[in-house]
This record gives structure tokens, sequence and C-alpha cells, in this order.
């Protein structure tokens, strides 16, 4: 809402500056985003009168006019705009003036012709958008007047931002209103002249949705001039309020609800059929809004109509069939409580955003059409002409609203501000906002005025106090410190645990959107189906992610165009799935890497990450939890990886995640020229850790014996690995495997592996014939089971 | 005796040259031998004791131990001058220069949000807070209808929702944590729920995804004092100042009354800057004392308790508290920018 000081400045006699009414405002929540300067008051430009007329004699686009600015002697000025004509008022900057822009006027020879200054459009000026003409004046205006005073361009506008609480202060006289309440300073009601009728014409109102109008005032004005001028000052105050002027009638129903707050609409009154009815809509009656919308209405629609059809949106919009145009003869206006619930979601249903919409939503006192009826044919008579009808007003008491007292306890007041206020500042208080109020034992029973739609019970008028009250003057003290009653377990382990772990192995957290391309989706999971959204931001941002890798790849991706090669990435968070037309959301932890496995450095020979490097880190992972027996890691194909570099995870049996090398085709479509690897797991079964159990260390020397074996290479060693623990039994402390080979003297086919048992008895010295016997039950299980021979 | 005497004092004399003149650890057991070994001079000398007279053998036998022992004394000490030398010599053609850089295996970090987070957290468990979350793909209901935003309200107006169907959304605020957890615990309780929220809206000061934590306190005496003091500590723990912690009133549907928290500019001070537009003060978080609207959706005695819930914007934090100018670096994950958080 932007208000025009001066204007507020009509209703409330304050001493206080622009800027502190915007301090005093904001601190009552009315928050005053900026205030701006109307224009500029330069007094080098003054109104001009055009005097006379003449085409320049060498550019004959120009003209030299001599203008009056109130001196003895009339100034010339070359001009190009094709609105100047003879008598008429209009900018003129002399010579010395500067415009916005900084652009300096000066005495200047335009084509061998003087000009002692320019005229100028409102867009020259900074005061409007219009740049095509020169901006025409009231004929009233003074020759030779300052430009600012006669606009009022000294005026400054304060923009509130209004919460859709306080519909009351959708409007001047509202802010006018509320500012009195919080300063006490006093309020100068605007003036209303009621005409007396000077016709009798009147039109019938028929109120068939009471509940939804439960009034509807209405006035007709016969021969009004609807071609006539708005003046300057109106048109200033439009302007400064954000609205556009477009024609005296339609002006003035602005200019009443940004005065009062209560929207009003103009109708043509000569093509309306008949009587006006206030009434639901039609399944599937169209309606073509003012602004040429056709709308599709449905019962749940409010409608002004006629005898023959819809002739306005309720609250919203009217209609372009009763639209008022320059042939317009006679008008209806039409002032009406809609309630907030008839009007709310209207216009938004249609895409549409109106000032009434917007008013009528939030609240319209129920009490002000009249005055607002008055006013607006006050000012259009007297601007305009013609002949005003008989106020006529239609209500249906049963359905407006009743104002009921409500109690406010003292007790209750002090118990959630958590703060003394004495009865008498309450009391005070709620004089101060012009609500009827009585005292009771407990506290109060206050009415409030018809206008707060948002006082409708004991917390809101706690609100109400402490506002005004002053949230300044809350004390402030250290925290209330609770002890937590829930603890948590040994065995969860911190996610940041898991995260620090990566960080540490040089993984930098990412961050992407959880909504990703559905293409670049389908091409890594081709066989998930997303969750697509119905409005999304952009088309490549409208499915929610099955994995986390769309966006790290998307990450990766940027910063291999800005020519990094070396990357290592991590995220963290949900991905969606449809399971069964059940939506599930599932936390993950995903990483990507691509480029050497370390930085370059002097002292240290550099190569590129390959799939153990990675294998590594997910191990770590599992390690964390100390349950690496439940995890396992076996070959197994996904669509967007290698064919042969690709594992799945498991947890217990049951499938978490994936790791290997991005598949070359996926690397494609993201330019990519390095291999990129990829893992991507559930996080919840790797949060749940072991809690140590000790078992006591042995005091007995160990034994190591190294195995060399061949094996088939279609062996996996993992198998093999397997089968060692299995037979070696519980003397086998540590099994490492060290080694793998295959090339020069090992047959083809075959591959050698080595590995190391540590074996060690807890209570007793193994001895060496003991650690043979368990060397030659692993051999003979090895041959026996995997085919895998001992290599001399 | 005297002749005796002589020859050893000259003995002494030789021995103790030739020690001071041995280079190395060998030529010094040269000088060992000849004089201390089986066959050495002062053996020798004590082989020839039995020759002396008795009453002198005594007295000769103490003359030659003591040069023996000082002979032994100066050729210990003398290996340990060569030992040392030698140790010295050897420690420095195995000098390096410390200078070079350590074999670094580097470190990644903590996504600048993380970190904000992380931090929000640790401050609000320390006085008592527990740390919840919620779904991100949310009901209608949870996300708006129990926090008293009911369909056509115009505080939907002020959220611009993505929608899955007209009954689901990506939650626009991490409000509707405060409505589950609610639902799931009983009074007294107090919450803080970081996580990932979604509106419609991308431009210079908007992304469609960003983050917020919610928090809730609710019990028989939680006040609108009790909010303020919680909020002023918050906000000076994890700014590391003691700035000035403003309440200004505003409208939120599901807090009574409602409070805009806005914090002294941590630019300028409060003197007016370009950051905080002159104003001497930042927006930070959204405030409130809960609606009893909201109570009763979670079926708890508005009567009995009251309660307080605030939200706060991370982006907005890690703005200010790194001075990080633009908010969509954060979700570009330029590894310029994220080492910088390592």
């Amino acid at each position: 809402m932007m208000v025009s000081e001066k204007w507020l400045r009509d209703f409330i006699t304050t001493k206080l500056s622009a800027q502190q009414i915007a301090d005093r405002l904001t601190l009552a929540g009315l928050e005053v985003e900026a205030i701006a300067t109307a224009g500029d008051s330069s007094s080098r430009v003054l109104v001009g009168e055009v005097l006379a007329v003449a085409q320049h004699p060498c550019a004959s686009k120009l003209k030299v006019c001599e203008v009056n600015v109130g001196r003895k002697t009339p100034v010339s000025i070359v001009c190009g705009a094709a609105n100047v004509k003879v008598g008429m008022k209009t900018p003129a900057a002399l010579p010395g003036a500067t415009l916005p822009d900084n652009l300096k006027v000066s005495k200047a020879r335009i084509r061998n012709i003087v000009s002692s200054g320019m005229l100028c459009s409102e867009k020259e000026l900074g005061i409007g958008e219009d740049g095509d003409g020169i901006l025409e004046l009231d004929a009233t205006a003074k020759a030779g007047a300052t430009l600012a005073e006669h606009l009022a361009l000294d005026d400054q506008i304060i923009e509130i931002n209004v919460t859709p609480n306080r519909g009351d202060c959708l409007s001047v006289w509202g802010v006018a209103q509320e500012l009195a309440a919080l300063t006490g300073d006093k309020l100068v009601p605007p003036k209303l002249n009621k005409l007396k009728p000077a016709s009798k014409r009147k039109v019938s109102v028929k109120l068939a949705a009471p509940a939804e109008c439960p009034r509807y005032c209405a006035r007709v004005i016969e021969n009004v001039n609807v071609i006539a001028r708005t003046p300057d000052w109106m048109r200033g105050r439009l302007q400064r309020s954000g609205v556009r002027s477009i024609s005296i009638v339609v002006d003035v129903t602005n200019y009443v609800m940004l005065e009062l707050g209560q929207p009003l609409h103009a109708f043509d009154l000569n093509k309306l059929n008949g009587d006006i009815t206030v009434r639901k809509a039609k399944k599937g009656e169209r309606l073509t809004l003012l602004d040429g919308n056709k709308v599709k209405l449905n019962a749940h629609h409010l409608v002004i109509a006629d005898d023959k059809a819809a002739v306005a949106l309720a609250g919203v919009m009217g209609g372009l069939n009763s639209a008022i145009d320059d042939d317009t003869k006679d008008i209806l206006l039409e002032g009406a409580y809609f309630t907030t619930d008839a009007v709310a979601g209207q216009a938004r249903g249609f895409g549409l955003h109106t000032d009434a919409a917007h008013r009528f939503e939030r609240g319209v006192d129920f009490m002000q059409q009249e005055r607002a009826i008055q006013l607006a044919s006050q000012l259009i008579a007297s601007i305009a002409g013609g002949q005003v009808g008989p106020f006529i007003e239609v209500s249906n008491k049963r359905y407006l609203p009743v104002l009921k007292p409500i109690g406010l306890r003292h007790e209750r007041l002090q118990r959630v501000l958590g703060l003394e206020i004495s009865r008498t500042d309450v009391s005070a208080i709620l004089k101060k906002l012009g609500m009827k109020t009585t005292t009771s034992k407990v506290g109060w029973s206050v009415t409030p005025t018809p206008n707060r739609f948002d006082l409708r019970a004991e917390h809101d008028l706690i609100e109400e106090v402490v506002r005004i009250y002053g949230y300044d003057k809350l004390p402030s003290r250290p925290p209330r410190v609770e002890s937590s009653a829930t603890t948590k377990p040994e065995s969860r382990l911190p996610l940041s645990r898991i995260r620090n772990l990566l960080i540490d192995r040089e993984y930098h957290e990412a961050i992407t959107y959880s909504f990703v391309d559905g293409e670049m989706q389908n091409a890594i999971e081709p066989n998930c189906k997303a969750i697509v959204l119905s409005n999304p931001i952009a088309e490549n941002m409208a499915h929610m992610r099955t994995t986390l890798w769309v966006g790290l790849l998307g990450a990766l991706q940027n910063n291999y165009q800005r020519q990094t090669r070396r990357i290592r990435l991590f995220e963290t968070g949900h991905v969606f799935h449809l399971l069964k037309g059940q939506r599930v959301e599932t936390m993950r932890i995903a990483a990507v890497v691509t480029g050497d496995l370390r930085a370059p450095q002097w002292a240290d020979t550099s190569r590129a990450v390959d799939f153990y490097d990675l294998k590594g880190d997910v191990e770590s992972l599992i390690e964390l939890s100390a349950r690496t027996t439940e995890f396992s890691i076996q070959a197994a194909a996904h669509p967007a990886l290698h064919t042969g570099q690709s594992a799945s995870v498991s947890a217990n049996g049951k499938k978490i995640g994936f790791l290997g090398q991005i598949s070359p085709t996926v690397l494609r479509r993201l330019d990519i020229e390095q291999p990129v690897f990829a893992f991507e797991l559930n996080l919840k079964p790797l949060l749940t850790a072991m809690v140590p159990a000790y078992v006591p260390i042995s005091r007995f020397p160990a034994v190591r014996r190294d195995l060399n074996v061949l094996v088939d290479e279609s062996v996996p060693a993992e198998d093999v690995l397997e089968q060692v623990r299995k037979t070696a039994g519980q003397a086998l402390k540590n099994l490492t495997l060290f080694d793998q080979y295959r090339g020069e003297h090992i047959d083809f086919g075959k591959k050698s592996l080595t590995f190391s048992l540590t074996l060690q008895e807890s209570s007793r010295t193994l001895r060496d014939d003991e650690a043979e016997q368990i060397e030659q039950r692993v051999l003979n299980a090895l041959q026996k089971q995997l085919g895998a021979v001992l290599r001399s | 005796m005297t002749e005796l005497n002589n020859m050893l004092n000259e003995l002494k004399v030789q021995a103790l040259q030739a020690i001071a003149k041995a280079d190395d650890a060998q030529e010094l057991d040269a000088v060992r031998v000849q004089y201390l070994g089986k066959k050495g001079e002062l053996t020798l000398q004590l082989k020839q004791i039995g020759s002396v007279a008795p009453e002198q053998r005594r007295e000769l036998g103490q003359s030659i131990n003591a040069v023996k022992s000082q002979v032994e004394q100066s050729l210990n000490e003398r290996r340990e001058t060569l030992d040392e030398s030698a140790l010295a010599e050897k420690l420095n053609t195995q000098k390096i220069d410390v200078t070079l850089p350590g074999r670094n295996a580097g470190t990644g970090g903590l996504h600048p949000l993380t970190r904000t987070i992380q931090r929000i957290e640790e401050i609000f468990s320390g006085i008592g807070f527990d740390i919840a979350d919620g779904p991100e793909i949310e009901n209608d209901y949870y996300n708006f209808e129990a926090l008293n935003i009911p369909k056509n309200h115009p505080a939907r107006a002020m959220q611009d929702t993505f929608y899955i169907d007209d009954n689901t959304v990506l939650r626009t605020h991490t409000s509707p944590v405060q409505i589950r957890y609610m639902l799931d615990k009983k009074p007294p309780l107090q919450v803080i729920a970081p996580g990932r929220v979604y509106r419609c809206d991308s431009d210079m000061t908007h992304t469609p995804m960003f983050h917020q934590v919610e928090g809730l306190a609710v019990g028989e005496d939680i006040t609108f004092v009790d909010l303020k003091s919680v909020l002023e500590f918050f906000l000076r723990a994890f700014f590391e100042t003691d700035l000035d912690v403003r309440l200004r009133p505003s409208y939120f549907p599901f807090t009574e009354p409602s409070a805009e928290v806005d914090i002294s500019c941590v630019f300028c001070s409060g003197k007016g800057c370009r950051v905080c537009k002159k104003t001497g003060w930042l927006e930070v978080l959204g405030s409130g004392m809960v609606h009893p609207e909201v109570f009763r959706h979670v079926k708890i005695d508005s009567e009995q308790y009251t309660g307080y819930a605030f939200g706060m914007g991370v982006e907005r934090l890690t703005m200010l508290r790194y001075g990080v100018d633009d908010l969509r670096l954060f979700f570009e994950n330029d590894l310029d920018m994220l080492r910088q958080f390592a």
C-alpha cells in the first residue's frame, strides 16, 4: 500500500515527520518498506501556457512555441511533441532546471532557432510512465507557478507492507486511524456533503445470495461527462498510490477506494437490462471481464447480474458488457459489502489480482458503503457534472456481521505475555483503539470496530494490547534452560560423523535442488517412476529426484566446465519415490569423484582415482558402524554404471545402494571426458552403530602365514576370503589380501591372490603344528570349493 | 723404581698423545690394543711386576693401574667424542628442506548451509531443545490447514506453493514439523526442526528451494517474554556479538501475537549501510505465540498450555554471518566457493 503523506495529513494532525510516521507504523506492525519522494521539486520547472505554436522553419517535426511562464514576455521554446497546442498548460523547464537522469536544461539553438527551455512529458519529469507527448495540465493551472507547487511534488510516498490481517489499513483513512491510535494525535474525519437527489432514477436491487452479499448500495448519476479530464490533484494522488489514471469515473472510484478502503464499481446504466441481482453464478455461466479475460463460472462464484446475464464478478472485476466507454451518459455506482469468504480466492482462481478483491478478501468495513457512494457521487458531480439519483441501499440484516463483545481476562493477558501490564494501561490502550469497552471483575468486555476483521477472540485482543503497548517494552532475560527429556542412544551414529569422514577424505559437501531434469534422471534411473510437480518453475526442474546422482553429476559438470579436473563431492538428502502409489521419502548419501586421487604434489606420484578408491570410502563409512559383517558388496548392474565396474551394497541381505564407474553413455550427455565414479547409499542402515563389547586381548604370540594361490579369473576375491574365514576358525585374528596378480608366468584365465593370515589363541601359545594344520585346512577347502591351488 | 715410574709416565704421555691423535674409531682401537691389549705395553708392564721386589710390588701395581685407568678413561672420552662427531656428520648428510610442503591428503568441507544448521543445532541443544525432522512432500493439511491457513486464505498468496496434486505440496516452510511433533509428543516440549523448504519463486533474492529452521516450545508457563529471551540468546550466540534484538509486530496465521525479529546490522553495527538499507536493522526471523487454533488442531488445551514458535531462513543467516552476497551461489556448488568453508 502506497500512501501519499499529504493525503494522510488530510486526516490526521500530527507533528511527526514522514520518517517518524514510518517508524511508528513499522514498530506497530505496518512495516514501511520505503519512503519515496513524489517528484523533483526543482523550482525551475514552471507551469507554462502555450500562447502560440508555429512551424519550425527548418524541421518539419518541430514547432516553435511562445510560452507564458508568468514573466512580462513569453519565452520561445522549440518542441517536438505532437500534442502541443495553443492554450494548453504544460510543464516548462527553464534553463538551469535539472531533470531526472541528471539532464540539465539550458538555452540551446535547435536548427537555427533559439529555444529557452523545454516542454516536458511526465516521463521526462520522472513523475509518470507516459513519454508520448508533453504533459497536459489542468486548464486552471496558473502560468508561472512552480510545477512542484501545482502538482504537490513535495509530497512523499510511504510504502507500507500491509499484512493480510490488516485489511483496515488498505486505505489512507485506515492508516490515519491506526496512526492516531499509536500517537494519540487528532483525527480529522473525511468531509462529506450529502448531495440532494437531482433525479428520481433508481435501479431495483435484489440480494439473492445474502450470505455472500448482505448489503448492496448504489446510485444512478445521469448525464455524466465521462470524458471530462481528471484534475491534476487527483491524478497526482492516484499516481502516488500506484494507480494509473484512466477516465474520470474510474479514477473517482479508485480514489474513493484508496481513501476509504471501499471498492466501488461503475456500470454504464444504459447497457444494463432491467434490475440488479446479486446471485451465485450458474454452472458454466460465462462472463467477459473488463480486461478482456473470458471466464467460465461455477456455482461458488458470486456475480452481479441484470435480467439477462452476469455483468460483474462480484468484488473482483466488472464485465465488459456493462463497461463505461466514451459514449456513456448515465452511470450506476455500486458500493457493496461482499463477505471475505465470498471473494476469497476468486481472483486468484482466474490468475487475477485486483485492488477490489485484495480488499474484500481481507475484509471491508460493512458500515461504510453509504459514505463511499456519497463521496464518489460528490466528486463525479463536481468534476464531470450530472444529476445524482436517490441513494439506494438494500441490506439483509440477518447476514450482516454482528459486533459482538469479546472477553479479555487480565490474568490471561499477563500469563501469555509474561509481562505485568496494569489494568489502567490496558484500559487506556483499548480506548486509543476506539473500541467500546466495559470492565468486569476479571478484565474487560471489548467490542471491536467494524473495520477490524482480525479481532475475533481474546488472543486477538492480547496481541492488539501488546502491539500498542510496544514490543520494545518486553524485558530481556536469560533464556530458560531445560534439560532435554530425551537422551540419545550410544548406538546412534550422528550424521555429522558420517559427513566428517567424507570431508576428511577430501570430499566437499554439495547441496543441489530436489527437483531435477526428468530427461537426465531418466538416463540415470530409467526404471524409476518419479513424482512430478504440477507447477514446476521450469521444465527441467519438474521431477522430484529419485537419486542424488542427478544433482551431484550436475554440480560435477558445472565445476568440470570451469576447467576443474579434480572433483570430489557428496550430498545427503531426501530422494522421492512412488512405490505402489505411495510417496516415499528416503534419506540418502551419495558422492561423485573424478580426476586424480590426490592433488599433485612434489613428493607423491599422482594417479587417477579408480573403483577401489571409491570402494574404500564406502567401506570406511560402513566401518563407522562397526557392523561390517552385516554388509556386503557384490557385482551388480545399474543402468547408469559401467557394466564391468558396478556393484551393489547390501545390509543384512537388503540392497541399500550402488557404487561404480559412471557409464560412458551418461558422461557423454554431460560432456565429461574422464572417468567419474559414484556411490549412493540409503543413510539409515549406516546410522546404527555397534556399542563396543570388550574381548580380552591375547598376551600370547601371534603367527603370520602368507598364502599365495592361483584361482580362475572368474572367482571373486571375496569368495576366496570368505572361504578362508570360514575354514580358519576362531584362531584367525586378521586376514588381509595384499596382492592380486595376473599376466606373465600365470596361465591365461587364472589369477594369483596373496593374503596373510594372522593366527592367535587367546589363552595359550598357538603351536607351530596347529598353525600348520590350519593352513592345510584352508588350502584344502580352497581347492575343493574354488579350485584354488597353492602357488609355489 | 724411579726408572720404572719414569717409564710408566712416558708410556702414559705417549698413550694419551696417541689417543688424542686418533681420528676415527679404528685408529682409536689400534691405540687401545697397543697399550691395553693382551700384549699391550701397559699390560706387559703389569706382567713384569713379578720381577720387582715384593715390598715394591704393591706400590708399582697401584701406579700401573692408575695409568691404565687414566688411559682407559681417555680412550672412552675420545671414543665418545668421535662417535658424536660421526653421528653429527651422518645427520648432516641427511639434512632436508623442512620448508617443502608436507605430503597432504587434503580435506574437504561442509556446505556453508550445513555449517550454519549445525551451529544453530548446537546452540539450541545447549538449552535443551530436541531436533526433529519431517517429510518434504507434505499434505495440504499439515502445511496449511493445521497451521490456521485454510484454503483461499489470503496468506496462501504470501507463499507460492509447488503442488504435486490438489492435496499435496512441497512444504513451503518447516512449520508442518511443529504439527507432527505436537501430535506425536506431549507437552512440555522444546524442539527445533531444520530442513529444506520450497517456494515457486526464482530471482536475484529467491531460489525455489531454501532452508529453514523451525523452533517450538510448549509448556504451562511459556510466555512472549520467553520467546524474546530465547531469540536474543540465540542471535547473540550465533553472531558472537552483543547485538541489539528488536521485535516488531507482524502477522503469521499460526502465531498470535506475532513478531518479526530484527537485529542491529552486523555490517555497520546499526549505523546504517547498504546491506541494512540505511535502517540499521536486519530482519532475520519470524516468530510468535502459538495460535490457539493450531493447538486445537493438535488437541492441546490452549487454556492449560501456551507456547511459542519461530522460523528462520538458513541462507539469510549464512549470508549475514559470512558476508556471502549472492543467494544463488549456495546451489551452484562451485568448488571455489565451497573450499572457503572447509
